[in-house]
């Protein structure tokens, strides 16, 4: 199962700072970003996580969802275009367990982690 | 910098009024294309009282307190330039639904260093809950850089 995003842009960004309500300029404002040693912004990690969740709600009925955790890799660079991809694993006492990753184009992880479905898929 | 202090601090209790409004542009600006997250009738169909809070948008919702949402850091002397997510988790008990009425309570429970204190890391903890009854437990890993 795998979802592949379209670029994230800088205007994906902002829009996502806004909607999120995380003003962090780290993700927004270059200057922020350079006065920091860094060559450019980067994305959320949790816009990662947002696009897996999609993911996730359309595999699944979203209140079967038990846990959804995971652990940021590496940093999503701007322009960057993740895929992101849930495996089953395990089907153990009426509960289904997914690896969850997502990886950019160019074969960075910038994700793992792990979804607890209640049922099976 | 002494992380360890941290330990036990709890944040202000906040409570957030779900906006239709907010997870329509949250559906939006993640690509979200499913009509159950902007439509309250397709909604309806899919058996939701309302429109659905996306997964990941209860840690959207638990930064909409009042105030500077990254003002702790900088009590604890922690530039947000420093500071990297490390790791989130979701524990849901119940979904949440636009017109709810939620109730975050946050406290660090966990922070320690790694690397002979070239990583610092701190937990964050938040239990979710809707008229008493619990809706998610949120955990937080933030790493601080040095």
């Amino acid at each position: 199962m795998k979802l592949e995003i379209p670029t994230i842009t800088r205007t994906t960004l902002a829009l996502y700072a806004g909607a999120s309500g995380d003003h962090n300029p780290m993700h927004i404002d270059l200057d922020v970003a350079r006065s920091a040693g860094l060559p450019d912004v980067f994305a959320h990690g949790m816009l990662s996580m947002a696009y897996l969740g999609r993911l996730l709600t359309d595999l699944v009925d979203q209140g079967r969802i038990r846990t959804y955790a995971v652990r940021f890799t590496a940093v999503t660079p701007v322009h960057a275009k993740p895929v992101c991809t849930a495996v089953v694993t395990k089907v153990e006492n009426g509960l289904t367990y997914l690896d969850l990753t997502v990886t950019t184009e160019e074969g960075t992880q910038t994700l793992t982690g792990q979804a607890i479905i209640e049922g099976e898929l | 910098m002494n992380l360890a202090v941290a330990i036990g601090m709890t944040f202000p209790r906040h409570t957030v009024e779900v906006e239709r409004g907010r997870l329509r542009f949250y559906a939006e600006v993640i690509g979200e294309e499913a009509p159950r997250f902007t439509d309250v009738d397709a909604a309806a169909e899919a058996g939701y009282p309302d429109l659905p809070v996306p997964p990941a948008f209860l840690f959207c919702l638990e930064m909409a307190r009042p105030g500077d949402r990254f003002g702790y850091l900088q009590h604890l002397g922690i530039d947000l330039r420093k500071v990297l997510h490390g790791e989130q988790r979701f524990d849901y008990h119940a979904m949440a639904f636009a017109g709810d009425t939620l109730i975050f309570d946050t406290r660090i429970t966990d922070a320690y260093e790694k690397k002979g204190g070239a990583l610092g890391f701190l937990v964050r903890s938040t239990h979710v809950t809707r008229a008493g009854a619990p809706i998610a437990d949120l955990t937080s890993t933030i790493v601080v850089t040095r």
